[in-house]
């Protein structure tokens, strides 16, 4: 069993309590007494949590039972530094310790990979850090189309135009290793169809998931892609970005849904959102929130158990003003590394708790 | 359409264009041997000996005789360094490790059931060493010095993961400073005493009762003489004629203690005596090879991959007689021929600190928090302080690889879209500019805990492309032509092309982007 990991990372810190709203928590209503959602504009999921009703493109895929909603996730000591924060998502490391080689890496360190195409990991915003390391060939397509550009000049010149130049030779030889994987991502995405229904253009990740739902539907061999939104930082005013980030997220991973059911490909394709923290619990004065600890993240695909894992963090038993996870991210990883992949890695936790999200 | 461009080559301050398509290299202008060097010689010149050159710089030295420039390189070195060093530098180990220990059991114990963000001083202290010898490579005005130092740390490795004591280190570092462009037998002699080496390969736990071979063996294999030119029962001897040798718990100093000494008979390299540690140094410092292998090794970091074997015993020839002066090397090896080879330009690859700091200083970035390039070097695998192994970085070829050339890439494209997007300084505060700005480019949070440039870190949002056409040209390079742009950057030819009709800052883009500016 293999399947392909598509990590959409929501950039900034995602505020999870108006994401996943405890809407029958009284104690959310004195936290978020400004900028909290309120109960009629909250999509119902059980008696204590529901969906943003921007998020209520999602309601599809619940309704199928392919949406499965982890609870409460985050580590122990949160860092509140984005970066710090997200490099210990990234790494899959404790808060105490750092890593430089990504969670996936690690999860195929030692494993053997098909030859594939010449790249395993296919990255297309700029953070490439959970794939970065020895094991896997990352490529980083943040601009697709001048990356494939370059990689035809390159191609084109290299053989004869290294002057005699022994540096310049061993720099052309990398260029065309990154290059034929390129050619070989060329190869596949020139017949690659065009998605079947069009993703919204407003913001990046449209394009992103474009990209992802040709690579997919090129068959390209690849363990991961990964794709990102930003401008979850809400400080400030949170209401309206944060609802227009949810509103465009919800639609776009349906349109990716609806694409890949289309194509057949819904069952390979493991969906994660992920983000460096959620915010903290109350608001602040500029109606927004500021860098929290734990949060929600969706997970989706045709091979998903659909529902609610995890438990939502307690709002009355606060750390500092902030939740408490009740799910360490790194069983999640465990979980995907195992359900997706094959690979028993536990990410040097004691007792890894691998969740059941994913049918074997 | 894309324009290539071609570099011109200046002849005594005159333009002419060069063929140098055909060749793939720059052409040089003829030698004129005592008059103006021109911007080519000029700019191989400070390529080597400097970081990130900027136009003025290689314009203040075209109009020089290429000696009198390599005099004015070597002339009154620097012997300490401008920013002012960490304020622990006084603090021995004995007191560091307490300190730890404590900050340690602190942040175990926390308060109320709160774990404590607890600053553990061994990392903190590391953390401001390297951003201290960062910022001095950065601000000094005398980059050779920086290089030479940045050599000797490669070549007599000590790393702060295994020594922990960030004192000692400075302190090495200070040495390799003063002796940078010194006398290499003295270098020697001080650095078989110096603290952090003495912790790194073991020698201060080395005692007559049981001799440490640590050091010994790697004095002989990496030092000195190099692989297969010894036995192990010279290893033995070495080891036996520098036991006693060790660092003062409280102070951090060198301390040596007769009575753990090994005094007796010793045969080294087939001469025989009650040999000491210095006795030991002498006998290396008379072998040929000892000289050879620094001569190769800065050729190799100086002048092309390939060390040439005639011209290394000749240098090194001259090294040895003239009592290890360093200087006088560095002359004959900037003075050579193969340095002047116009085929040797753009013949080295650029080291992690090369491409990191020197596009800091050519783009003439402000970045008052340096815990983000000491990231990116880290990235790149060059960590100063944290040489991979005592071997120190392998350099030349070993520094690219698929995921690293693609890291240097996107560190480039980051600085690239630094001087109009992202401060360097550690972004603006949200609550005072809410989303208008991430939402419309998704740009990255920013906060004020934010720091710019981990690795790999998105600035994401625009192609290339127009990343370039809003590149803000500081000081170092506005107002400068198009044609002198690309000159300065790079060593040839563009390899990937550069549109010459773009803007100067779509042509700084793209040039810091072209695979040539990997090289130097």
């Amino acid at each position: 069993m293999s399947r392909i990991l598509l990590l959409v990372e929501l950039k900034g810190g995602n505020d999870g309590l108006n994401t996943l709203v405890p809407y029958a928590d009284p104690r959310y209503r004195e936290l978020r007494a400004g900028i909290g959602v309120s109960r009629e504009r909250v999509v119902q999921l059980d008696e204590k949590v529901g969906l943003h009703e921007k998020l209520l493109p999602l309601m599809d895929s619940w309704r199928a039972g392919d949406l499965a909603i982890v609870q409460g996730v985050g580590y122990p000591y949160p860092n509140r530094s984005h970066f710090r924060s997200i490099e210990i998502w990234d790494t899959a490391s404790a808060a105490s310790q750092t890593l430089s080689e990504g969670w996936i890496a690690q999860t195929f360190r030692g494993a053997r990979l098909g030859k594939g195409i010449g790249v395993d990991c296919i990255v297309a915003d700029t953070n490439a850090l959970p794939s970065t390391g020895p094991s896997l060939r990352t490529i980083v397509m943040q601009d697709a189309e001048n990356f494939l550009r370059q990689a035809n000049g390159v191609a084109a010149e290299s053989a004869m135009n290294d002057g005699g130049n022994p540096a310049l030779r061993h720099l052309l030889a990398v260029r065309q290793e990154i290059n034929a994987a390129a050619a070989g991502l060329r190869d596949r995405l020139r017949d690659a169809p065009a998605p079947a229904e069009a993703y919204p253009q407003e913001l990046l990740l449209g394009r992103q998931l474009d990209l992802a739902t040709r690579v997919l539907s090129a068959s390209v061999p690849v363990v991961a892609i990964k794709v990102a939104l930003g401008g979850f930082d809400t400080h400030a005013n949170q209401t309206p970005t944060h609802e227009r980030l949810l509103g465009f997220l919800a639609s776009n991973l349906a349109v990716l849904r609806r694409n890949l059911i289309a194509a057949n490909l819904w069952k390979d394709v493991v969906v994660m959102t992920y983000s460096e923290f959620g915010r903290r619990a109350k608001q602040n004065a500029s109606g927004g929130t500021d860098h929290g600890t734990s949060a929600p993240q969706f997970v989706m695909g045709g091979g998903v158990k659909g529902g609610l894992y995890g438990a939502y963090p307690s709002l009355s038993d606060l750390q500092d003003g902030d939740l408490r996870h009740t799910v360490d991210f790194r069983n999640v990883f465990a979980t995907l590394a195992r359900d997706c992949w094959g690979q028993s890695y536990d990410f040097g936790l004691r007792q890894p708790q691998r969740l059941d999200f994913l049918a074997q | 359409m894309s324009t290539r461009l071609r570099r011109r080559s200046f002849v005594g301050g005159a333009a002419a264009f060069s063929a140098g398509l055909s060749t793939g290299l720059w052409s040089v202008a003829p030698a004129r041997a005592t008059l103006a060097m021109g911007f080519d010689d000029a700019r191989h010149l400070l390529s080597r000996t400097s970081f990130g050159m900027t136009p003025a710089e290689i314009r203040s030295l075209e109009t020089v005789a290429y000696a009198s420039a390599v005099d004015r390189l070597l002339t009154n070195p620097r012997r300490e360094a401008m920013t002012p060093a960490p304020d622990w530098i006084g603090m021995g180990p004995a007191e560091l490790q307490r300190r730890q220990k404590s900050a340690e059991a602190q942040r175990k114990q926390g308060v109320d059931g709160k774990v404590l963000e607890v600053m553990l001083p061994v990392r903190e202290q590391g953390r401001e060493l390297r951003n201290w010898w960062v910022e001095e490579m950065i601000t000094t005005d005398q980059p050779l010095v920086e290089r030479m130092t940045l050599f000797w740390h490669g070549h007599f490795t000590s790393s702060l993961m295994k020594v922990r004591h960030p004192s000692s280190l400075f302190r090495q570092n200070a040495l390799f400073r003063r002796e940078a462009l010194g006398n290499y037998a003295s270098l020697l002699r001080s650095v078989a005493r110096d603290p952090a080496m003495l912790i790194y390969l073991d020698g201060r736990g080395s005692v007559a009762r049981q001799p440490n071979e640590n050091f010994a063996r790697e004095l002989l294999e990496l030092f000195t003489l190099g692989e297969g030119r010894y036995g192990e029962a010279d290893i033995k001897a070495v080891a036996r004629a520098f036991t006693g040798w060790s660092v003062d718990r409280e102070s951090g100093q060198f301390v040596e203690h007769p009575d753990r000494h090994d005094d007796g008979q010793k045969t080294f390299l087939g001469k025989s005596g009650r040999f000491g540690g210095d006795e030991i140094l002498t006998i290396l410092l008379a072998q040929p090879r000892t000289a050879e292998m620094i001569v190769e090794k800065l050729w190799r970091e100086f002048v092309s991959l390939k060390p040439d074997p005639a011209e290394v015993t000749r240098l090194a020839g001259g090294f040895r007689q003239g009592g290890y002066e360093i200087k006088p090397l560095m002359r004959a090896l900037l003075l050579s021929a193969a340095f002047r080879d116009p085929a040797n330009r753009g013949a080295l690859i650029k080291s992690p600190v090369d491409l990191i700091v020197g596009s800091v200083r050519v783009l003439g970035l402000p970045v008052p928090e340096k815990t983000g390039l000491v990231r990116m070097l880290q990235g790149l695998g060059q960590v100063p302080f944290d040489p991979p192994n005592v071997k120190g970085w392998a350099g030349g070829e070993s520094w690219i690889s698929t995921y690293t050339l693609l890291l240097r890439q996107q560190f480039l494209r980051r600085m690239i879209e630094a001087t109009s997007v992202a401060p360097m300084d550690g972004g603006m505060r949200m609550a005072d500019r809410p989303n208008r700005r991430a939402d419309r480019r998704e740009q990255l949070p920013a906060a004020e805990t934010m720091q710019m440039m981990d690795p790999p870190r998105p600035v994401e949002g625009r192609s290339l492309r127009n990343a370039g056409n809003e590149v803000r040209l500081g000081p170092t390079l506005a107002g400068v032509d198009s044609a002198v742009l690309l000159q300065t950057l790079l060593p040839r030819q563009p390899v990937d092309g550069v549109d010459a009709s773009g803007t100067a800052g779509a042509i700084v883009a793209a040039a810091l982007l072209d695979t040539a500016y990997q090289l130097k």
